[in-house]
């Protein structure tokens, strides 16, 4: 494990809606191709940005009270959270640039 | 400045990965931008993929893209997964730019392959990532004991239609003529399905909800009479349009955008430059075919880079 860590359903609470800093959440699972591409540019992301944002991860397979709660249909969605509130959600993988564009209010 | 390499790779999918491979074997030292969340191309959205020679029980799409590029990597294929952002292909050595890098090549292999195309319809933006999607493999299981519907008529139509009713209680296929066209096996097994219903000679005009799918709005190509179908998620699978744009103005396409090349070679008009995949293939659309251009790209290129030593000595 790298620069993101996994969430869980028991523990979204403290460790997202409880967040100090922002926190990006990237729900995914095993069999969703575009998962695994956009992996690797949200650890580098995490990585880079440790001292502004948190980067985590969702098992929606594992963990199904959580994204039916935030009706995640489809993956990969991000969703950043601030403050226990969704302040942005982008669905579908993309290039690591058009992330940073759109996480640059948060980092 | 960098150094000239001799063949840079655009793109990755089977196409891109097989003309690594061989570039690689033939000693070229290719450089790959595999795309940061495109590598691996349409088959990572794919489940399973049974026509592909060789794998007898199937294979899972995203695990033949990882092979592929394990099999380029072992022969020495440099693999980048960044976007080209930019190419001047009209100069010598070729300029390749990856947001503010340059990189140098002699020749230089596009395999860019295509992108989903979209229905252009009223709702589809909004209700994109709430109930419209592109991918079945990875939204199906959102899905469960709901009606959908899956717009198209293709392989890739039926196979999600297909995969669908694993997760869905109905999935209406929604097709603007009375006949798919899709492969006989494909279309058999999507009629055999008693979840899969049809929808024929209809398109959809509007995506309807507001925070999330309800239905769709479809009208008849030949009677004109609109009607509505209740469904809470609709997965459009209408085909694709070459990813072109990167050499607008500088390599020349036909009318819907794919790259012209110099059949059977894959030589485009300028020299050097070879183009192979789906982003020059209309016709068979294949993960076997766009292996082959691939290969047939790499071995162009090989002998081109040959043809320029004898030439300098």
């Amino acid at each position: 494990m790298g620069a993101t860590r996994a969430v869980t359903d028991a523990t979204f609470e403290d460790e997202v809606l409880k967040s100090e800093k922002p926190v990006v959440v990237d729900y995914w699972a095993e069999w969703c191709g575009p998962c695994r591409q956009v992996s690797p540019v949200l650890e580098e992301i995490a990585g880079e940005h440790a001292d502004k944002i948190d980067v985590v991860k969702l098992n929606v397979d594992e963990n199904p009270v959580t994204s039916q709660k935030y009706r995640i249909l489809n993956l990969p969605t991000l969703s950043v959270f601030k403050g226990g509130e969704v302040v942005k959600e982008i669905v579908g993988a993309r290039p690591k640039s058009a992330l940073l564009r759109e996480l640059a209010d948060f980092i | 400045m960098t150094d000239v390499r001799d063949v840079i790779v655009i793109g990755s999918g089977p196409s891109g990965y097989t003309a690594a491979l061989y570039a690689a074997r033939a000693r070229l030292r290719p450089l790959v931008f595999e795309g940061s969340v495109t590598s691996g191309g349409a088959l990572m959205k794919t489940t399973d993929v049974e026509n592909y020679p060789g794998f007898p029980d199937g294979v899972i799409g995203p695990d033949l893209m990882d092979s592929m590029r394990k099999q380029a990597e072992r022969f020495g294929a440099e693999l980048i997964a960044d976007d080209v952002t930019e190419v001047d292909l009209t100069v010598d050595p070729k300029v390749v730019n990856v947001g503010g890098d340059t990189y140098l090549a002699k020749t230089v292999i596009i395999a860019t392959g295509s992108s989903y195309r979209q229905l252009n319809v009223p709702g589809e933006d909004l209700l994109s990532g709430h109930g419209v999607s592109w991918c079945a493999t990875c939204d199906g299981f959102f899905f469960r004991e709901q009606d959908i519907a899956v717009v198209g008529g293709g392989d890739s139509a039926m196979e999600e239609a297909t995969f669908l009713t694993r997760f869905a209680r109905s999935v209406t296929v929604i097709h603007r003529r009375d006949a798919l066209r899709a492969s006989k096996i494909m279309q058999d097994r999507a009629f055999a399905n008693p979840k899969v219903k049809f929808a024929w000679d209809s398109e959809v005009v509007e995506i309807l909800g507001e925070d999330r799918v309800t239905g769709v709005r479809l009208r008849n190509t030949k009677t004109r009479e609109e009607s509505e179908l209740a469904v809470t998620g609709i997965f459009v699978a209408i085909g694709h349009d070459p990813r072109s744009e990167l050499f607008t103005g500088q390599l020349p396409t036909d009318p819907e955008g794919y790259l012209l090349v110099d059949q059977p070679s894959t030589r485009t008009a300028i020299e050097g430059v070879f183009a192979a995949g789906d982003v020059v293939d209309h016709t068979y659309r294949q993960a076997v075919t766009a292996a082959g251009t691939g290969c047939a790209a790499a071995l162009d290129a090989e002998r081109w880079l040959a043809d320029l030593a004898d030439q300098e000595t």
